[in-house]
């Protein structure tokens, strides 16, 4: 039952490209010393190590060179890899970063605006990231809708928003780059905004969800018990944490 | 039109085989023709609890080999003459079984029979998804207990989406919720789940409350399906379920503990 990426593909018997998005974590940095990184990303880790385990990454530099903090890239990326996450691209980085990862075999992210950036290397970053900028803009107003229970071991992706008008069950997944709206119990997973959305929320009428994430920010349950179940309730993101609310 | 039913958990050793017995016994004694097919290559079962397991010459791998004709592999019940019985292989594994093999016997069968049930094995592999994968109907057979919950969700989304109604975009397949093992006095003093904690789960249509019940155990190992039983709560359990299956209308029993007062005051069993 999973709503998942369509194929744009020009047939071809070996090989087929095709549209797909997924959500990745972007992990920012706002330090250039790397012994703190070490430190902070195995205490994130530590939080959810099945979440965690092999994840892909895409480094965010930005911050730390707004703040003009001098860091080598390479050593970053060794850093990162400690905590068993890949790093499978780079933004926001100087000229000096970008060409590191693109010799590291790194792709740089061009999807925020970045001047800096070479040609060639929005060539090689468009391998990854330009179908799936083009499936959002695509299907911009998709909302997908769900009338039955979604069962454990089902994932259902929405382009849009995504409303659901029954139970989802315990080990389930349902994944939106809009707003998530479930009407029954929500016992399994939810994650609004997973293209980085950060306006995205959820709203539930009964919050026993396992995982709750709004563009990449996330809590499991463990973090929301207290939260009141069976009472309608909104998440939203407030300055990067997740913030979970009856609604009156 | 052969109606084609899956018993169906997910989980093991919660009913699959006693449920399948019982109900393909129940349909062929309300005087419809029926076959039980035993879908659990290499652990075969089903024809000890129907009590045939001394007359199976071939078994269903032997039919899709091409190695038997469907007409020598079928046992007809002892009880019952409207009651097939097409076994397992005892030998064989699970990877033994084809979807084209398996859509040709229920093809075949479908001409014949106007019940087809399929005892499918426990998990979610081959022999558990070419069970449900013709289904027309499932009867998720579920123990009040937060494993077999869990696992009867899981095999719910299966059937949603992995079946051939769901690939070819047809009607879904419809499912039946069939709590079996359920003791009211172990649900009051908290040890079991309730009936409303499995459907708050599930959120199922029920079909019918199976009590633990020892004559379960007795009638599978004398080769009777429960449901022969009429004294047994078990045994009317599963009459009630065929009833209400074919569209009689009867209230549900075995839920609260009331009934066990009674059972232990004129001391039935």
């Amino acid at each position: 039952m999973t709503i998942n990426a369509q194929s744009k593909s020009h047939s071809s018997p070996a090989v087929e490209f095709k549209s797909s998005t997924f959500s990745v974590p972007v992990l920012s940095l706002a330090s250039n010393d790397l012994v703190l990184i070490e430190q902070s990303l195995s205490e994130k880790v530590k939080l959810a190590p099945e979440f965690f385990k092999h994840s892909p990454v895409i480094i965010d530099l930005s911050e730390v060179n707004k703040k003009q903090l001098v860091i080598d890239f390479g050593n970053l990326v060794t850093s990162v890899r400690k905590a068993d996450l890949f790093v499978i691209g780079v933004r926001g980085g100087t000229e000096q970063q970008h060409q590191d990862a693109i010799d590291l075999g790194i792709p740089v992210n061009t999807s925020q605006s970045n001047v800096e950036a070479k040609p060639e290397n929005t060539k090689n970053s468009k391998s990854i990231k330009a179908p799936a900028d083009d499936e959002v803009s695509e299907n911009e107003s998709t909302t997908v809708m769900i009338t039955k229970p979604i069962r454990s071991g089902q994932r259902v992706y929405s382009h849009g928003d995504l409303i659901v008008l029954a139970q989802v069950g315990a080990g389930a997944e349902i994944l939106a780059e809009g707003n998530i709206h479930v009407y029954g119990s929500l016992r399994g997973r939810a994650l609004a905004g997973v293209q980085g959305n950060t306006e995205a929320r959820i709203f539930c009428s009964d919050l026993q969800a396992e995982l709750i994430s709004i563009a990449g920010n996330y809590k499991i349950s463990d973090d929301i018990q207290g939260a009141i179940s069976n009472t309608p309730i909104q998440i939203y993101l407030q300055k990067n944490t997740l913030v979970i609310k009856p609604i009156v | 039109m052969a109606r084609i039913i899956v018993v169906t958990s997910g989980k093991g050793g919660v009913g699959k085989t006693t449920t399948s017995a019982a109900i393909s016994m129940g349909l062929a004694k309300k005087g419809h023709k029926t076959v039980v097919i035993d879908f659990d290559v290499g652990l075969r079962n089903l024809d000890l609890i129907m009590g045939c397991e001394r007359r199976v010459v071939y078994d269903i791998i032997n039919v899709i080999n091409g190695e038997a004709s469907l007409n020598q592999a079928l046992i007809r019940d002892k009880n019952c003459n409207l009651l097939s019985i097409l076994p397992a292989s005892q030998t064989r594994n699970k990877d033994a079984l084809t979807q084209e093999g398996v859509g040709k016997i229920l093809e075949e069968l479908a001409k014949d029979f106007k019940y087809i049930v399929c005892d499918s094995p426990a998990g979610i592999e081959q022999g558990a998804h070419l069970a449900m994968y013709f289904a027309d109907d499932a009867f998720v057979v579920t123990n009040p207990e937060v494993s077999s919950v869990r696992d009867s969700d899981r095999m719910l989304g299966l059937l949603s989406s992995k079946s051939r109604r769901a690939e070819r975009g047809e009607e879904p397949i419809k499912e039946y919720l069939l709590l079996s093992r359920y003791s009211p006095e172990r649900v009051k003093s908290g040890e079991m789940l309730s009936l409303d904690d499995v459907q708050e789960i599930l959120s199922l249509h029920l079909l019918g409350v199976i009590p633990e019940s020892k004559s379960v155990l007795t009638s599978s190992n004398s080769g009777m399906p429960v449901i022969l039983d009429e004294k047994s709560d078990a045994g009317q359990a599963y009459a009630d379920i065929v009833a209400r299956y074919l569209g009689e209308n009867k209230p549900h029993r075995f839920i609260d503990d009331k009934s066990g007062f009674f059972r232990k005051l004129f001391g039935g069993k």
